[in-house]
């Protein structure tokens, strides 16, 4: 237990822990500065009685795809590296999170342009898996290691808001903003008994919540939801605040397992797991039902032309003329439009821009796009993930396309459909890593979503991530990881 | 009286209607009409409305033109179509740009109500069905006026469709023979305008200036149901009377708020439609109708001298009076259209399909708009006719000149005159001064209370006509007097002592013998010289009928 802590001390630990962690390179822009500020306000509230709620005073921390005033985005790309003022305003849901008083410790890392799934792809490097460093897994390896080198042995940490789960469980915030597209959030919150929540959704491009526990990940989502006046994809009905209560009776849930989820490539461990899962549920007495979604193996293809498209599309705007990167030819305004691009973009970006321009072509358009857009259209339990975080090296083997559409097929079709999700951590895998499960929601029913798994958390008891080595004196201070345990002065 | 005064007031630079001669068809011949005519506009003489067809030689095909008219008309709002940035002709470049409309990351488009209201009121004036679930697309291409690199419209399915735009034409010599042409309104569609790019070919710099970037547009289709410059022409003309009457646009070809592409072709008539080529960005109804009539005689000459018409986009050249093929951007562009993802669906409603307990803030009700449509210029004009009597081609005057109709209203007002009198004066005096000193009518230094005091002065025959027209002379050169006081002063003001005038009647007489025998020996017209020589006497004060009676009885006495 923290104990009493102000929200100073509080800022100071996690920013101690930010820089023990700096070789994580969870962070891009660590905003020391901006967060002691926030907190030297924060700390006046509570004196004064006044707390703003439950997230006044609580680390926060961003993914570097996100708008912040003041602070550098940077998207991972040299596109916008350097250009504080492409920014000038905080994305609606960082707005959100600051007027509650959460103090914003900085910017994750990312794939370029929050392209990928491994979170390796951007200029700042890859993030590295805090459970690379953790006690059950440096156990197992000795166990099974052929003694080679640790540290050249890292795990990946999924993508692309890795640097928002790494900094999550590596206790330097309580709650991070990733992005979800296809999987984006969940997927390394699977990669790390992280939750990875992304809400209800409407546009297949959406904020994703990365917490320790289902709890906080309601608090957020409650402050998050609603409707934003400068988002007119969001719905406009009114959103009651969100409370999670504790299920004690699961025996009305239906509970649909997916049969077109087990693939071939799908780790024997996870299906296992998943398997556990269903079981615990039939045994609380819930109804479980296999169920049929035979779209799922065009999702991931669809999911790939209508991502590419809507990629080849929102970076049409980086062309050096108003903002960010701009090269130093001047030939003619056309060349300066292809230097600046190639300049400023990764191959994954520049790979993705133009098969999403050659979907839009005339004569492609009703090919792919439309028949993509056709397929788009219910408690389901499925993998989040093939299997748990693998080795840099071994990821590296295969090229970002491929990797992406293998590690999003449990998770982009969600984003097709426009359904909440969340992905809860299960168990610890032979190699002392996390393996996730995901629930699907209905539409609109996020509460229930978050009840069960809540529910599901509970049952499953995930143990802690143990970073002594890596923490040495702090981490017992974060040992009652759940935000509404933190008691603030 | 009507004719002349007519064309008077169809100056080159306003399209009042247009005068189709030879129906539709067109002949061999050089492109004509662009050249000779080239000082149209400043010419202050009477002018024929511009007739666009050779006369038929005899034993040669004809050809058939077909005319189709895109047109954008920038909406009368305060803000812009997707932001909150100001809408403000003329402004400091670059002073009324939002992060959106500068296109920097992770802003997003909010739908100006307004904009909707005025596509929807454009829409219902235009007979349109209006669509209840409208779409929003992405058109791309790379351009540096072009922040986002792709422009807002409505692709697939746009906010109106189906509707007609009625315009009157002259068929024949005579003003009142005018009919009314339809051509049909195929789409209308909500996007937005892009920025403005200045070429700097000296220092080889462009400038950007995107105070523009983002304002709301309506994109008209009209279908091909025009064949000449002068229909096209008038048809647009119409269409911005529309526009200003709804208030949806200010509709200033000149501002830019109105931009008309052409799309033309010929053809042998009962044969298919020719290929067609695109004019763009004509700025004004006489380039346009130049412009159209240019091309159709460029592509006859060209199909009778064994050419083909390429499928082109080209400009008007309005200083050498001809069309020119446009450079071509790297070949065909593909705008690779796509859903834009940031919209919803707009959904319009009924007072039938209106959701209960909406917010009328969030919902648009098509009924209630077309409640609050004001009156058309079509029905204006009829109202013009049988309230005041007035010929169809005065009320199209009237509503053609900026500001002439209120100003004819205000002096109806307030004056006991006859209608026909004040349309007369407004007309013949008031907007002859007008073209004479090139003036709009708002700033004429005449107002319609002056105007109506004086025409009061002449209903109550307390001045006569030509001294009424050296009032107006007065009233026109020195501002800040009254009619009143210009009577006075002057003395304009009838001889109302029946003695004065019996005096000046007499002496008049008396000392014009010769005119007298002149007339004693049967020539008719020496009495109205002895009515000059009384006026002149009087000051020009005095009635003619009234002088002649007096000289009639002293002469037969």
């Amino acid at each position: 237990d923290l104990g009493q802590i102000t929200p100073t001390e509080l800022c100071q630990r996690c920013l101690s822990l930010i820089k023990k962690t700096k070789f994580l390179n969870a962070y891009i822009t660590v905003s020391e500065e901006v967060a002691l500020k926030q907190a030297e306000e924060s700390e006046k509230r509570y004196k004064k009685g006044h707390s703003l709620g439950d997230l006044d005073g609580i680390p926060i921390a961003v993914k570097d795809n996100f708008s912040t005033s003041g602070i550098e985005t940077t998207c991972a790309s040299n596109m916008l590296k350097g250009k504080v003022l492409c920014t000038p305003y905080n994305a609606t849901v960082v707005q959100k999170l600051l007027d509650q008083g959460a103090l914003l410790m900085g910017k994750t890392n990312l794939d370029e342009f929050a392209m990928g799934s491994g979170s390796t792809d951007g200029i700042f490097g890859p993030v590295k898996n805090p459970w690379s460093y953790s006690k059950q897994y440096r156990e197992k390896r000795k166990q099974n290691s052929h003694s080679e080198n640790e540290d050249s042995n890292w795990l990946i940490t999924g993508g692309s808001s890795g640097g928002s789960a790494a900094a999550v469980s590596a206790f330097t915030c309580f709650a991070a903003l990733g992005s979800d597209t296809g999987g984006s959030t969940r997927n390394p919150a699977a990669h790390f008994s992280r939750h990875g929540l992304i809400p209800l959704v409407n546009s297949m491009d959406v904020p994703g919540i990365l917490t320790r526990c289902v709890d906080d990940a309601a608090t957020v989502l409650g402050v998050l939801a609603g409707h934003d006046p400068k988002d007119s994809t969001t719905i406009q009905d009114p959103v009651k605040p969100f409370t999670l209560p504790s299920l004690t009776d699961v025996s009305k849930l239906c509970i649909g397992i997916p049969k077109e989820y087990l693939t071939p490539e799908l780790s024997s461990e996870v299906q296992s797991l998943w398997s556990k899962a269903a079981n615990l549920f039939e045994s609380e007495g819930a109804k479980v039902t296999e169920v049929s979604l035979p779209h799922t193996s065009y999702s991931i293809v669809c999911y790939h032309v209508l991502c590419t498209s809507e990629v080849a599309s929102n970076m049409a705007r980086f062309d050096g003329l108003e903002y960010g990167h701009r090269c130093d030819s001047d030939v003619s305004t056309e060349a300066m439009y292809a230097a600046t691009r190639r300049e400023g973009f990764n191959d994954v970006v520049r790979g993705r821009i133009l098969s999403g321009n050659f979907f839009l072509l005339k004569e492609n358009y009703e090919n792919y796009f439309v028949k993509a857009q056709k397929v788009r259209r219910d408690v389901l339990l499925t993998p989040t993930t093939l299997s748990e975080a693998v080795p840099y090296t071994e990821f590296i083997k295969e090229d970002n396309r491929t990797r992406s559409a293998q590690d999003d097929i449990f998770t982009q079709a969600v984003n097709m459909a426009g359904l909440p999700a969340v992905s809860v951590p299960v168990a610890l895998s032979s190699q002392g890593l996390p393996i996730g499960l995901q629930f699907i929601g209905r539409a609109f029913c996020d509460q229930q979503l978050l009840i069960v798994a809540k529910w599901f958390e509970k049952q499953v008891q995930f143990p802690v991530i143990q970073l002594q080595e890596l923490m040495d004196d702090c981490s017992s201070v974060f040992e009652n990881e759940k935000l509404a345990s933190v008691s603030l002065k | 009286m009507a004719a002349p005064m007519l064309r008077w007031c169809c100056p080159g630079r306003r399209f009042a209607f247009a005068r189709v001669g030879c129906g539709s068809c067109h002949r061999r011949g050089p492109p004509t009409g662009s050249t000779s005519n080239g000082k149209r506009g400043q010419s202050s003489v009477a002018q024929q409305p511009h007739i666009t067809a050779q006369k038929p030689r005899k034993g040669e095909p004809e050809w058939a033109a077909v005319v189709g008219l895109e047109i954008h008309a920038q909406i009368a709002s305060n803000s812009k179509l997707f932001s909150g940035s100001q809408v403000c002709f003329a402004a400091p470049p670059n002073s009324l740009v939002s992060f959106f409309d500068a296109s920097l990351p992770g802003t997003l488009p909010v739908l100006n109500r307004r904009c909707v209201e005025a596509a929807v009121m454009t829409g219902l004036a235009l007979d349109c069905h209006i669509n209840r679930k409208s779409l929003f697309d992405r058109k791309h291409y790379f351009y540096a006026d072009l922040p986002a690199g792709y422009q807002i419209t409505q692709q697939r399915l746009p906010i109106a469709v189906n509707g007609s735009l009625a315009y009157s034409v002259y068929v024949g010599r005579k003003p009142s023979q005018m009919v009314t042409r339809t051509v049909r309104v195929k789409q209308i569609q909500l996007e937005q305008d892009s920025g403005k790019s200045l070429h700097d070919d000296l220092r080889s710099q462009t400038l950007i200036d995107l105070n523009r970037a983002g304002i709301g547009l309506l994109e008209l289709v009209l279908e091909p149901d025009m064949s000449c410059g002068e229909e096209a022409a008038t048809a647009v003309r119409e269409l911005q009377l529309i526009l200003q009457a709804l208030g949806t646009s200010q509709a200033n070809m000149a501002e830019g708020q109105l931009r008309v592409d052409a799309n033309i072709s010929v053809h042998r008539p009962g044969e298919p439609l020719g290929i067609r080529t695109e004019v763009k960005n004509l700025n004004s109804a006489r380039f346009l109708a130049k412009a159209i009539d240019y091309e159709i005689q460029r592509q006859i000459n060209e199909l009778e001298n064994g050419g083909e018409i390429l499928n082109e986009t080209r400009s008007f050249d309005f200083k050498l009076g001809c069309t020119v093929p446009m450079r071509d951007k790297e070949g065909k562009q593909d705008y690779r259209f796509m859903p834009e993802p940031n919209l919803p669906p707009l959904l319009l409603y009924d007072s039938g399909s209106l959701p209960s307990g909406a917010d009328p803030q969030q919902v648009i009700n098509i009924d209630q708009l077309r409640e609050r449509l004001p009156e058309l210029p079509r029905v204006t004009r009829q109202r013009l006719v049988q309230q005041y009597g007035m010929l169809p081609e005065h009320s199209c005057v009237l509503l053609n000149e900026v500001g002439l109709l209120e100003f004819f209203q205000n002096v109806i007002k307030e004056t006991r005159a006859e209608p026909k009198k004040v349309t007369s004066w407004v007309l013949n005096t008031f907007l002859g001064f007008l073209k004479q000193q090139n003036l709009a009518v708002s700033e004429s230094p005449v107002t319609p209370s002056a105007l109506a005091e004086l025409l009061d002065l002449l209903d109550r025959k307390a001045i006569s006509a030509p001294a009424a027209k050296q009032v107006f002379e007065e009233l026109w050169s020195n501002e800040g007097k009254t009619p009143a006081q210009i009577v006075a002063e002057k003395k304009l003001e009838l001889l109302q002592d029946p003695e004065a005038l019996e005096q000046l009647c007499r002496s008049t007489l008396e000392a014009h013998p010769d005119v007298v025998m002149d007339l004693k020996r049967g020539n008719p017209r020496a009495i109205n010289k002895l009515i000059g020589l009384v006026r002149k006497a009087t000051l020009g004060r005095a009635d003619p009928t009234a002088i002649k009676e007096v000289l009639e009885r002293q002469l037969s006495s």
